[in-house]
This record gives C-alpha cells, sequence and structure tokens, in this order.
C-alpha cells in the first residue's frame, strides 16, 4: 500500500516537470517586457507570434493525426465477428492518462499564454512620444481628427517613424476599428472611449476597415491609412490647417443663415 | 391484477404493436418522444435547406469583386442574418437537442418515454412555431437584419427592422429549449432502467444530458438579454442606451454570457455521436470511459467564464482579457482528453468503415482543425490581429458549424435503420460524406487565410482588398467550394429518400451495437418502446463488445415478451 501511494506521489512530482520551463519562461518575459522592445514594432511581434502559434498547432495536428491516420490504417476490421481488444486500463493507467496529456497542454497553455501576456502588454502600452488622434465611426464614415483643428473622412495620415495613438468612439452604433498591417482591431461605440495605438515604419498605404456589423453599407466603410515621410506630412498638415482656417472664416460668415448639413460627424465629441 | 387494468408499464401501447403511428392525426396530437424526434428532425432539416441556401445566395454574391446577384445591403444582411440565426437556433440545436435528444436518449436509457410526454410536445410545437416566425422575417416588410447577435445600439434602431421579431423568436426558441431541457434531464436522471447506473450511460446520453444541463443554466440569461433590446427600442427603456445611463457592452457580456455555453450546446452531443459511431464502428471501448464522461461535465463550469473571448476586441479593461484569455486556454484540458479518448477508442479496434462512419470521421477532422485553430483565437493578443475577420469565422465553421452538420447528418444514417427500417445505400452515404467533407474544406481552408490577410467577417464586397490576389483567390475558390458542398447535400438527399423507398431492409442490429436502442427493441420501435420493462446487469455496458450480459425483461403481465417484436 505504502510503495503504491508513493508511485503516484512519484508520478505526480514528475509530472509537473513541464510546468518549470514554462514559469521560468513566463518570468523571463516579464523581465524582458519591462525593456524597451529594441526597435521592435507591435506588428512585427504580432507576427513572430503568430507564426509561433501556428508552429504550435501544427504540431499539435500532425503528430495527433499520424497517430490517428496509424490507427485508422492498422486496425482495420478484417473477420466477420471481429471485435476490439483494447486493453483494460488500471487505475493507475486512468490516472496516467489524466495527468499527463493535461500536463502537457497545460504547459503549452502556459507557454503561449506566457508569450501572449508579453504581446500583450507590447500591444497596450502606449509609449509617451504618442500623437494623439481622435476617431469617429459613424453609418459609414470614419472621422479623425487631428487635435488641431483639422479633421479628414476615411483617409488617414500619419508621419513615419512615430507612434500614434487612436482615441475612438462612435457617434451611432457599434463599429470597429481594424488597421490591416498592424495586427489591430477596437470596437468603437457611444458612450465609451476605446483605444489602439500604432507604430507606423513604412511609407505607404494600407487598408482601414469596419470590422463589426453596422448595417447595409458595413462593407462599404473603409478608408486607407496613409503613412508619410515627416517632411510630407508636414507640408500636408500645414495645408490642411490652411484650408481649415479657410473652411471655419466662411462658416463664420455663414453663420446666420441656416444651413443644413449631412455629414453629422464631430470629431471633438469626444 | 387483470391485463386491462394493470397500470404500470405495459410497453407498445394502445395495440403493442411496433412501427410508426398510421393516422394523420396521431402524428399530430402524438406525446411519443420518438414521432416528436422525428418532428424536431423534420423542422432542422427544413432549416438546413433554408439557411443552407441563404449561404449559397451570400457565397455566389461573394464570388467576385463587385456586386454579383445584388447590390442591396438590406437584401445580403437579411441572408446573413436567416443563414446565422437559422442555422444555429433552427438546425443544428433542434437537430441536436431535438432530434438525438429525443428519439435517441430515452430508448438508449431504456425509458418508455420522456419524463413529461406532454411537454415533449409542447417544446417541440413552440420549436416549429419559433421556425416559422423565422421564416416569417423573409417575406414581412421590415425584416430584422441585426445579425444572429443584434448587437445594439443597431438592433435598436430602425435600421435594424423588426427587432420584436428577433426577441420573440428567441425567447420562443428559448422555452423549447427550457422545456426541452428540464424534461431530458428528468428522463436521464429519474427514467433510466432498472440496472443502468449512471456510468454505464452511452456517451450520446451523457453529452446530450450536460448541454440540457448547459441550456437550462444559460438560456434564461439570452431571453433576458434579447427581451431588455424589445424594452430599449419600443418602451424606450434604455438599458443598452448610453444616453440614458444605459451601456452597450452591458448587452455583449449579457449575450456572450449564454452564447459561449451554446457552442458546447451544440459541440458536446454531437461528440456524443462521434464517440457512438467511433464504438461501434471499431467494436471498441471508449478510451478511458469515465475520463470522457468527466471531461464532458467539465464543460459546465470550463464554459461559464470565457464569454469575454467573443469581446476581445470590444473595450473590456486589459485584465478582464488577459484572465478571460487564460480561462479560454484552459478549455484545452477537457478539450483534449475528449479528443484522446475518441482516438484511444480506434487503439486496438476492429474498424469497420461504414457509410455513418465515414460522416463521423469527416466531423472529427472539422473538430480538430477547429479546435487547433481555436488556440490562437484564445490569446487576446493575438485576437487583435484576427477578431471579426474571416479567420474567426473559418475557426466556428470548422469546429462547430461543419463538424457538427457532419456528425449530425452520420447520426441521421446511423439511425435511419431505426427511423425508417431500411439501411441507406453504402455507397451513396459514403460518396456524399466525401464530397461534403472536400466541398466545406474547399469553402472554409481559403477563408482562413483570407482572414489572416485581413478581410473582415460578414461584408458583401470587398472593394478594397481588389488587388489583393489571395483574397480575391480565396473568395473564388470557397464559392466553388460551396457549389461542391450543394451538390454533396443532394446527393445525401437522394441517399436518404432512395434509402427511404427502395433501400435494403434492414436487420435488427445492422451496425452491431451493444446499446439498447438496437438491442432490446423492435427496429422501428413502437409506443412504449420495450414490450416490458428492461433491465440491464451491474456489469452491462454500451460499449463492452466482448462479454455483454444480454439485458432481461420483467415478465409481461399476460404473458412472454418477445424482445424483437
Amino acid at each position: 500500500m505504502k510503495i503504491k501511494s508513493f508511485s503516484y506521489k512519484a508520478l505526480g512530482a514528475l509530472l509537473a516537470l513541464p510546468l518549470i520551463p514554462t514559469l521560468a519562461y513566463a518570468f523571463q518575459m516579464e523581465i524582458a517586457t519591462r525593456n524597451n522592445y529594441k526597435g521592435l514594432t507591435p506588428q512585427a511581434h504580432w507576427e513572430e507570434m503568430w507564426t509561433e502559434v501556428m508552429w504550435d498547432i501544427t504540431i499539435l495536428g500532425v503528430v495527433y493525426f499520424i497517430i490517428a491516420l496509424f490507427f485508422l490504417f492498422r486496425y482495420r476490421r478484417t473477420g466477420h465477428d471481429q471485435v476490439g481488444e483494447s486493453p483494460k486500463l488500471s487505475a493507475q493507467a486512468i490516472l496516467g492518462w489524466v495527468i499527463i496529456p493535461c500536463m502537457l497542454f497545460l504547459g503549452d497553455d502556459l507557454f503561449l499564454y506566457a508569450k501572449g501576456f508579453a504581446l500583450h502588454k507590447h500591444m497596450r502600452q502606449v509609449p509617451a512620444n504618442a500623437q494623439t488622434i481622435k476617431v469617429t465611426g459613424s453609418m459609414w464614415n470614419w472621422n479623425y481628427d487631428y487635435g488641431n483643428g483639422v479633421d479628414t473622412d476615411n483617409e488617414l495620415r500619419v508621419p513615419v517613424g512615430k507612434p500614434v495613438v487612436f482615441r475612438m468612439t462612435s457617434d451611432d452604433v457599434v463599429h470597429s476599428h481594424y488597421l490591416n498591417g498592424y495586427h489591430v482591431t477596437e470596437d468603437v461605440m457611444p458612450g465609451r472611449v476605446t483605444w489602439e495605438w500604432i507604430m507606423p515604419v513604412k511609407v505607404g498605404e494600407s487598408v482601414i476597415t469596419c470590422r463589426e456589423y453596422c448595417g447595409a453599407n458595413h462593407s462599404k466603410m473603409y478608408g486607407k491609412l496613409i503613412v508619410m515621410k515627416q517632411a510630407d506630412y508636414d507640408a500636408w498638415m500645414t495645408q490642411a490647417l490652411a484650408d481649415a482656417k479657410a473652411e471655419s472664416g466662411r462658416q463664420i460668415a455663414m453663420v446666420s443663415k441656416p444651413r443644413i448639413s449631412s455629414n453629422t460627424n464631430n470629431g471633438g465629441k469626444l | 391484477m387483470t391485463g386491462e387494468h394493470f397500470m404500470g408499464f405495459v410497453g407498445h401501447e394502445p395495440k403493442g404493436k411496433p412501427g410508426w403511428p398510421k393516422t394523420a392525426k396521431e402524428w399530430l396530437f402524438t406525446i411519443d418522444h420518438k414521432v416528436i424526434g422525428v418532428w424536431y428532425l423534420i423542422g432542422s432539416l427544413a432549416s438546413f435547406a433554408v439557411a443552407g441556401l441563404a449561404a449559397m445566395l451570400m457565397r455566389i454574391e461573394l464570388g467576385s469583386v463587385g456586386p454579383d446577384i445584388t447590390s442591396d445591403g438590406n437584401v445580403y444582411n437579411l441572408w446573413l442574418t436567416m443563414h446565422g440565426a437559422v442555422m444555429i437556433l433552427g438546425f443544428q440545436i433542434p437537430a441536436l437537442l431535438g432530434f438525438v435528444a429525443n428519439y435517441a436518449v430515452p430508448i438508449m436509457i431504456g425509458a418508455k418515454d420522456m419524463a413529461f410526454p406532454r411537454v415533449n410536445a409542447l417544446s417541440v410545437w413552440l420549436l416549429w412555431s419559433g421556425i416559422l416566425l423565422a421564416l416569417a422575417n423573409l417575406v414581412i416588410p421590415d425584416s430584422f437584419n441585426g445579425m444572429w447577435t443584434g448587437y445594439p445600439p443597431y438592433s435598436t434602431s430602425d435600421a435594424a427592422g423588426n427587432t420584436a421579431l428577433y426577441s420573440l423568436v428567441v425567447i420562443v426558441l428559448g422555452m423549447s429549449s427550457v422545456f426541452g431541457a428540464v424534461n431530458l434531464a428528468c428522463t436521464v436522471v429519474f427514467m433510466r432502467c432498472k440496472g443502468l447506473g449512471w456510468f454505464q450511460l452511452p456517451m450520446t446520453v451523457w453529452c446530450v444530458f450536460t448541454a440540457n444541463i448547459i441550456q437550462l443554466i444559460f438560456v434564461p440569461v439570452l431571453a433576458a438579454s434579447v427581451l431588455l433590446l424589445s424594452l430599449d427600442k419600443y418602451l424606450g427603456f434604455g438599458f443598452y442606451n448610453p444616453e440614458t445611463g444605459g451601456d452597450v457592452l452591458l448587452y455583449q457580456n449579457l449575450f456572450w454570457f449564454y452564447s459561449h455555453p451554446a457552442v458546447y450546446v451544440i459541440l458536446l452531443p454531437f461528440c456524443g455521436i462521434i464517440f457512438e459511431l467511433f464504438s461501434v464502428s471499431a467494436k471498441n471501448m471508449v478510451f478511458s470511459y469515465k475520463v470522457a464522461v468527466l471531461s464532458v461535465l467539465a464543460f459546465i463550469p470550463a464554459s461559464a467564464d470565457v464569454w469575454a473571448h467573443h469581446a476581445f476586441v470590444a473595450g473590456l479593461p486589459d485584465w478582464f482579457n488577459m484572465l478571460m484569455s487564460f480561462t479560454t486556454l484552459l478549455i484545452s484540458l477537457p478539450f483534449g482528453l475528449m479528443m484522446l479518448s475518441m482516438v484511444g477508442t480506434l487503439y486496438k479496434g476492429a474498424i469497420r468503415y461504414s457509410g455513418p462512419m465515414i460522416w463521423a470521421l469527416g466531423a472529427w477532422v472539422m473538430l480538430i482543425f477547429g479546435g487547433l485553430t481555436g488556440i490562437p483565437n484564445a490569446l487576446a493578443a493575438v485576437d487583435y490581429g484576427i477578431s471579426d475577420s474571416y479567420a474567426i469565422m473559418s475557426h466556428f465553421h470548422y469546429v462547430m458549424a461543419v463538424a457538427g452538420a457532419m456528425a449530425t447528418f452520420g447520426g441521421v444514417f446511423y439511425w435511419f435503420p431505426k427511423l425508417t427500417g431500411r439501411i441507406c445505400s453504402e455507397m451513396l452515404t459514403k460518396l456524399s460524406g466525401i464530397s461534403f467533407f472536400i466541398g466545406m474544406n474547399v469553402v472554409m481552408a481559403p477563408l482562413y487565410i483570407a482572414g489572416v490577410e485581413g478581410m473582415p467577417r460578414r461584408y458583401m464586397d470587398y472593394q478594397q482588398f481588389a488587388d489583393n490576389a489571395t483574397i480575391v483567390g480565396a473568395q473564388h475558390w470557397s464559392t466553388i467550394g460551396a457549389f461542391i458542398t450543394f451538390l454533396s447535400v443532394l446527393l445525401m438527399l437522394v441517399a436518404w429518400i432512395h434509402g427511404m423507398l427502395k433501400g435494403e431492409k434492414s436487420s435488427q442490429n445492422p451496425w452491431g451495437s451493444q446499446s439498447l436502442e438496437w438491442t432490446s427493441t423492435a427496429l422501428i420501435a413502437g409506443q412504449g418502446n420495450f414490450p416490458t420493462p428492461v433491465e440491464v446487469a451491474e456489469n452491462w455496458h454500451p460499449y463492452n463488445y466482448i462479454d455483454n450480459p444480454k439485458p432481461t425483461f420483467e415478465a409481461h403481465p399476460w404473458g412472454q415478451p418477445d424482445p424483437a417484436k
């Protein structure tokens, strides 16, 4: 009896082993995240993590399928009255078949969770020097307010190499602001301000779409993100500022007349 | 005690003959669980047809960039809403918790009927009312197009159409589910035949039982959350309206608090069918049966604390996302043990590749793909990149929709002899199964890649990705796959009709099962199921194919019972 109970304990202790490297890894990652990311952008970090997860699930799947295919081929029925001969499991074997797989799954879960935690921290920690842009979703339009009187619709311009944080809300229903290539999605809704941030490092255009169902023209609610060189951005911004001033001047001149506007967006409504 | 006044369990009432009722009146006013099961099956297959046609229309529309058959967003969104809502609420839940639970479970546990036969009839007619109300959405002028999820504030706006209909359909179907769940839980707890212990129940029974417990716990939350939608919209209560102090996110929390467990309401019963078919085909004991049962039960707590993974990008607090990310990963423990039991059932088995087994194998492969692609979604940070994209859509079609449909149809082919007395052509069964499997993979695998590329869900067009060859190609192939699937479903229909009319006459136990529905009652059981109460020995087990003691019958008050008649 004593030997049996001891063997259970030994078995249990052995099975805790996969947890150790996982926990060690988790703590090491925790430290790594406190340092700066050495030029690793959130999107590159995400892609790295994605590749690792894909490898992880591919290996799991392939191992499982190889075993399954072997069984399916090896144990075909040959005789008419043949029945299965699976061995009767002892209590210890049953315990083993619970604990060992569970520890393996748990080890993998913790490993992925630790990596996911680090990535999450990266994606949800806004750098101090980030530029803020207010985003307002409405049916079916994205409005970007740069905070200096300039606002654009369905066209977002940012300078390269500078983090940008979006403070987002919605005028009507739930929308979801997704920046293709940056792997960030965040819902926008009335009554709350949500946020996401990106680190554009390459000059060029990418797609912005709405990812939460918002009615008849949900699929037409898209825009583009234009990442520009700092000089180009400054030139554009100067021009846009001048335009905005002229526009507001016109509006002040027209203020006595009733004016019906189809654009109900007001980026400053935050 | 004379025969006429015997009040106990006499079986085969009223005339003591096996077989289906003969008259339309008997079919309509039945309280026999098997006939009710068939009503559930007809309702769910009709729903499958409607929702499947909606899917075909959407796939045709998405086949190429630009409008193909409609340019009206409201029309497309109506198809999309009908596809999601009717597939889940009209096809999968009624097929698994209606047909399988009603038709198979009572016979499997040796009961003469459900615990409350009249309540059972009420559930099935509530289901039919719900289905007809849902179909009415196709013809009313202000049809609801707020998706099966019905997120406010869209669903409480005028643009969404008739929110009251949505609330009503969900509540009617929810009532049907709750009545059915109480009934089935009571049946399994109180109506098991003499000698049938908890660990002698077939996996199907365990899985359906667990799914119904989940329904009992969570459906009321769904009913409340959609009722509040209508109160908001028509009476101005403002639970979800931030302008009156409500919160948009409240709905998403309430909705997914039910709707994540609802995934297991569908997943568990079809896993039960996979277990059943694996065990019968391999003539092998379910591998570590007790552990498999406990892992099924473990889904009740495991499903209850993970709802936020449907809303990782909804602006919930980060700490909450990280917590739910971990609890979501923990689902891999019961799920992994269940998968281990499935593959273990094949070990040293004697596998016969019968028609239903092909369908079960297909379901199982889809389930594995779906299970594995669930792992990235569980990680909140990874989900920020693929949330609400085709990757998610592809994942849940694999794990729940297609795996569920394949297992359900496998189950229909498996119980077909008990329904009609005939076996479907093996060739047609296999051919339809294989083509369905190939078709659905051609539909869903490219869409996973498109989703990772950035293609969002619920789009009727993808103009902005017109120059992305991956997405355009994926959409194209997916539409081709949809046609393959369509043909395979037609083939399945042919297999059923052919089997019903011209199929080979089935023997009493064509698959060689040890479960009570095949061994202890007539092929087409009559009302009351068993001639006299059936009794099993302590060492009897539904998956023991080697030395299983035969079930016995109580003596009939006026003669000897004949189990086969």
